[in-house]
């Protein structure tokens, strides 16, 4: 638009008449209106701005004005490019905010894909389970006592007043190593662990010891040549059958929830007089009519079989120089892997040991 | 043991409405376990009627079998009063017996509907029944005659087979033998009901004499007391009587003759288990002593048993003629000619019974209470009761002679504390109570201020300690009333750290998608072979197992790596290839010349030398970690192509497990079974090898059946353990600015990149913040045999910002001290 300054007068140059000027910026205005994105508002800004368009052609021109008239041009022109200027951010705003909204839309994604692209692992629910059980006797200042798998003899029988000739040693199958006559066995339960714990420690003493145990029982659904089991040991001066139950039953409410509480029936074990087999009341029926009738957790008993207990028999503390005057001591035992089958409803006990991944990691990592 | 309520009712005045439940939960709230509650009748329904058979007629069929078809008046129970027709199979009756019908619409055992049928050509209403057809006998190989004075015909047969009858099975545990007879389970009925008992065995017998059969005692501890009873002229064609039979089948015995079922009813009644020998096969004096080596006898199952000395036997002239108290001999044994029977009722050691019994693997009625611990005090009535019944329902004559042999061991005295079992219990029972209870339970009681002193009953031989008339207190006081209190534990340490560190290295590994599994421990030298252990690895030094339960698996593992792949295999087995396993648990390496591990007294604690020589006879059990990674470790998916498992997951592993213990792992290049060669890593710490880890050997992935190129790590995790970081000293860390070096460096192919880096490491100095391996290149543009290594080194300085110089010469300084260890060449 703009040419080579041909009018003589300089006072009287064209492009700085007012009506000009005002047609040039009604032209950015028209332009800045009309890009309708980004792209083409920057195309009318180097049109309208830019160091060749009309409006800085004009700029260029106020110097060839004489002074007098340099002023009033110089204004008229400096107003129309800020208001170009400004209309052109505006615009760029408008255009900007547009951009975004399209963007957010055109990059909208299927949410509903896989995500995971490792594989999730999982703790296996009798590691997690062994140590809810302790975490609970813990809370009550307890500690966890651990001990050998193959272990001595004396250990895992006489020490626990099951002589030589105990009916009650051919009531657990036991695993021998050979030669039979270095008197090693896979322990037949986390006995041993307690009267290792006395013959090293002493009184007070409030352990819990849960672990692997060893039986020579065909594998089957319901049973199973290695299994878990957790016991207790308290030995304490004035320590009583109360104490006993007391815990027994924090255990159970613990694990079971508020109102499930233990019962005792006379039983008998070596280690223990009086012995006592240890009821829970079902979780699932609660015992209460009409439920405990077809309840199948229970069979319809509204308690279930938990496991075996009794006082210490001083026959054991003297074994395992504990005076027996002095102190009297509670233990209680029960397996991890039956108390888990009820409390989650697996029906077959194999489940714990074969290690298929779908069987675990229904666990996840804590249970 | 299984007792008819019928006969527990016998000898105890129990409410009359008593409820079979309510009696089986009292009894087992006294410590005599409910196992089941049976009624015999359980699966039969309705019409099941005493007949009498009118007419039989045998007729042979084509199959060679011969069936007999019957008229039997069964009375009005078939609604018409006429003789009811039915075909039988079976032969052992004759018209004019009383047999049992189940008539059409009658169900037995099994769903077993009846009804009127045409077979061999006649039609059949009915069914003339065995033992086994209504589920109360094995015997089928004839139908039921009962006696002559069972009933009329057309009456209900439910009373008279004792169907009616309801039978409680208990658990009886090793310490109430007295629970072993019908005579203490009734006792203990009488407690929990505080009824009125009579004691079965509570009958005058006649006085001992010197005219009785000759027996010797040579070993008075084996056998304290030996009573000999005779019977002559027994008619050994004499039927048992029906109420006999009836109850020792509902016992879940089985009636075999007269002479037998006497003494089996007996053993049932009063727990005292009874030797019937035929004393015209007897020649001599009866000579109770123990074997001697080398000594035999064939037992009345046909075995022949070569004996120990510390057996006990019963001898006559002829020889060795049973094994006292476990089973008696073939030459003598009672048979269907027996005529005189001599009584046996004796008093043998629990221990030598438990003893014999276990050595030759003989379980019998009579061993079971023998071992237990039999009432020595009614040895005498036993032996009557049976010369009773014998002569009752067998005809015959009581024989004049009564030998008594000794006499019932004394009953030991217990002295305890009035308030013992208030303070065991924790119940409230004063001094007077537990007398009362004591006495219940049938213990004479005498009071001496705040002692009492007992003397237990003669039927209870498992009270011998003060503790134990404590649990006979509880029971009689009630289990029930036991309070509940939490016991004053003092404050606890928590886990120990091995414990937390455990369940930290658990998280980690789930956390990184591994997979615990729980295995047996055992193992089998195929699995050893299947890893490629070398002949002298020291994992082929494996415990064996006396009696393990599979051939195939006879030992305790040294490894835990042949249960992971074999979870492996059985995943990749089920559809799931692509897994990460691992497992924590302790392996079992025998030690060197290792002695039996002592048996000690129990009177006192074994001192500290004999515990350490204890824990020296057992084998070292580290705690190991092991895991296996198998498969795709991340799947094809929309994202991309997935990325197979190999060795570095392996490492990896280790090494996030390492990190969360705060342990630096050392990482070198290593070689062992089950690992490939060229692709197994030793793993250290604190300058120690904990393990290893890889890709495994393909030969090994064959063996186990898992996917081709799975990777597996072992580790000693008592090792890492020891090392784990206590207390994790807090950072410090500099704000100056970062200065970023990148150098690539051209060393052969056998150098490790660890020591690379390491030589970076150290030249760079002070200033170097962290270096990471971020590029490895072989190819064109490297010589062959050669590959370019390309290192981020980060550097900053504690209290200033590095100028250029700075950080240009630590570069250098790296590159060079890379260049003297490794012959690294910086590329151009």
């Amino acid at each position: 638009m703009s040419g080579p300054n041909t009018d003589y007068d300089p006072v009287e140059v064209t492009p700085l008449k007012a009506e000009e000027v005002e047609a040039m910026r009604e032209a950015a205005f028209a332009a800045i209106a009309a890009a309708s994105d980004l792209e083409e508002l920057k195309q009318v800004r180097t049109e309208h701005t830019g160091d060749r368009s009309p409006l800085a052609l004009a700029n260029r021109e106020i110097r060839a004005l004489p002074p007098q008239a340099r002023k009033e041009a110089g204004q008229r022109v400096g107003q129309a490019r800020g208001a170009v200027s400004k209309a052109l951010a505006a615009r760029q705003v408008v255009l900007e905010a547009e951009h975004e909204e399209r963007m957010l839309v055109e990059e909208a994604v299927d949410v509903t894909l896989p995500t995971a692209r490792t594989p999730r692992g999982a703790r296996h629910p009798l590691t997690t389970g062994a140590e809810l059980i302790a975490d609970i006797f813990v809370a009550m200042g307890w500690e966890v006592a651990e001990g050998p798998l193959v272990e001595a003899e004396w250990l895992n029988f006489d020490a626990l007043n099951l002589g030589p000739d105990h009916p009650a040693r051919t009531m657990q199958d036991t695993f021998w190593t050979e030669p039979p006559e270095n008197h090693l066995v896979l322990r037949t339960h986390t006995s041993p662990v307690q009267a290792r714990t006395m013959l090293t420690r002493r009184p007070p003493i409030y352990v819990v010891c849960p672990g692997r145990v060893f039986r020579t029982d065909e594998y089957d659904a319901t049973h199973s040549p290695m299994f878990h089991q957790v016991e207790g040991l308290v030995v304490d001066e004035g320590i009583t059958m109360a104490h006993l139950k007391g815990s027994l039953d924090h255990f159970a409410t613990a694990m079971f929830g508020e109102g499930i509480t233990t019962r005792f029936r006379p039983s008998y074990f070596p280690f223990t007089e009086p012995s006592a087999e240890v009821d829970l009341v079902c979780f699932v029926c609660r015992g209460r009519e009409p439920d405990v009738a077809t309840c199948r957790t229970c069979r319809g008993e509204g308690w279930i079989e938990w496991g075996g207990c009794g006082v210490v028999n001083p026959r054991v503390l003297v074994a395992c120089g504990v005076d027996p005057e002095r102190y009297t001591g509670f233990a209680f035992g029960m397996g991890i892997d039956r108390t888990l089958m009820f409390r989650h409803g697996i029906g077959d006990l194999r489940g714990f040991f074969e290690g298929d991944v779908r069987f675990t990691t229904a666990f996840g990592t804590e249970i | 043991m299984k007792t008819p309520v019928s006969w527990i009712r016998d000898y105890v005045d129990l409410p009359a409405g008593l409820g079979t439940e309510e009696l089986a939960a009292k009894l087992t709230m006294l410590g005599l376990k409910l196992e089941g509650i049976e009624r015999a009748a359980d699966g039969i329904t309705g019409p099941l009627v005493v007949g009498r058979v009118l007419t039989k007629q045998p007729e042979p069929q084509k199959n060679g079998k011969t069936i007999n078809w019957c008229t039997v008046d069964v009375g009005d129970a078939n609604g018409t009063g006429e003789p009811q027709g039915i075909v039988c199979g079976a032969d052992n009756f004759e018209p004019g017996d009383l047999v049992v019908v189940v008539l059409p619409g009658g169900v037995l055992p099994g769903d077993f509907a009846i009804s009127a049928r045409k077979t061999y050509g006649h039609v059949s209403a009915g069914m003339i029944c065995s033992s086994r057809e209504l589920g109360i006998g094995e015997d089928h190989d004839g139908i039921i005659v009962l006696p002559a004075d069972a009933g009329e015909p057309g009456a209900s047969a439910f009373g008279v087979l004792g169907l009616d009858e309801e039978v409680i099975e208990f658990e009886i545990n090793p310490d109430r033998a007295y629970g072993l007879s019908l005579r203490g389970v009734a006792r203990d009925a009488a407690l929990g009901f505080a009824a009125a008992y009579h004691d079965p065995a509570d009958r005058s017998v006649p006085a001992a004499n010197d005219a009785g059969y000759p027996v010797i005692v040579d070993d008075p501890d084996g056998c304290p007391l030996f009573v000999a009873r005779q019977v002559t002229g027994f008619d050994p064609a004499a039927p048992t009587p029906e109420w006999m039979a009836r109850r020792i089948r509902l016992a879940g015995m089985r009636p075999i003759s007269l002479a037998v079922d006497v003494t089996n009813y007996v053993m049932l009644e009063l727990g005292r288990p009874i030797h019937g020998y035929d004393a015209d096969k007897l020649t001599g004096p009866l000579r109770i002593r123990r074997a001697r080596t080398g000594e035999r006898l064939t037992t009345l199952d046909g075995t022949e048993r070569e004996l120990s000395p510390e057996d006990l036997v019963v001898t006559d002239d002829s020889g060795i003629i049973g094994l006292g108290g476990v089973m008696g001999g073939e030459t003598t044994e009672m048979s269907e000619t027996t005529t005189s029977v001599l009584v046996e009722a004796a008093h043998w050691d629990a221990v030598s019974m438990f003893r014999t019994g276990r050595r030759h693997k003989i379980t019998s009625e009579a061993g079971k209470r023998n071992e237990r611990g039999v009432d020595p005090e009614i040895t005498e009535a036993a032996a009557d009761r049976v010369v009773e019944l014998l002569t009752t329902y067998g005809g015959g004559q009581a024989g004049p002679g009564v030998t008594v042999v000794g006499r019932p061991p004394e009953q030991p005295t217990i002295t305890l504390a009035a308030d013992l079992a208030a303070r065991v219990t924790g119940m409230e029972i004063p001094p007077d109570r537990a007398v009362a209870a004591l006495r219940a339970v049938g213990c004479e009681v005498t009071v001496d201020g705040d002692r009492l002193t007992a003397v237990p009953p003669a039927w209870r031989p498992d009270l011998t300690d003060p503790f134990d008339l404590v649990e006979e207190v509880a029971r009689v006081e009630g289990y029930d009333n036991v309070p509940s209190v939490l016991p004053p534990a003092p404050p606890g340490r928590g886990l120990t750290r091995s414990q937390a560190l455990r369940r930290r290295i658990g998280r980690t590994l789930a956390g990184a998608g591994y997979v615990e599994v729980v295995s047996f421990p055992f193992v089998g030298v195929p699995d050893l072979d299947a890893l490629g252990l070398p002949e002298d690895d020291e994992r082929r030094r494996v415990l064996r197992l006396a009696n393990p339960l599979s051939a195939e698996e006879p030992a305790m593992t040294t490894t835990l790596l042949p249960g992971l792949l074999k979870a492996v295999g059985r995943n990749a087995g089920r559809g799931h290839g692509d897994v990460a396993l691992f497992e924590t648990a302790t392996v079992t390496l025998p030690r060197e010349a290792a002695g039996p591990a002592p048996i000690f007294g129990v009177d006192r604690r074994p001192d500290e030398g004999e515990l350490a020589d204890l824990d020296k006879a057992l084998p070292e059990q580290p705690l190991h970690l092991a895991l296996v990674v198998a498969g795709e470790r991340e799947p094809a998916g929309w994202w991309g192509p997935g990325r197979a498992a190999g060795w570095s997951d392996a490492i990896g592993a280790v090494r996030d497990v390492a990190q969360a213990l705060g342990l630096e792992l050392i990482v070198r290049s290593g070689n062992r079974a089950p690992w490939h060669p060229g692709r197994c890593a030793e793993l250290l710490v604190g300058g120690v090898v904990v393990g290893h880890a890889g890709e495994l050997h393909p030969k090994v992935c064959r063996a186990f059946g898992v996917p081709a190129r799975t990777a597996a790590a072992e580790v000693h995790l008592d090792r890492l353990l020891e090392h784990a970081v206590d207390v994790v000293p807090g950072p410090v860390f500099s704000s100056f600015p970062l200065a970023k070096e990148d150098v690539a460096l051209v060393v052969d192919d056998g150098v490790p990149a660890a020591d690379v880096e390491a030589a970076l490491r150290e030249g760079a100095g002070e200033l170097l913040e962290s270096i990471r391996l971020f590029d490895v290149y072989t190819g064109e543009q490297v010589a062959p045999g050669r590959k370019s290594l390309a290192f981020a080194l980060r550097f900053r300085a504690p209290d200033r910002t590095l100028t250029d110089e700075e950080t240009a010469a630590a570069r250098e300084a790296a590159v060079a001290l890379a260049a003297e260890r490794t012959g690294a060449v910086q590329r151009s």
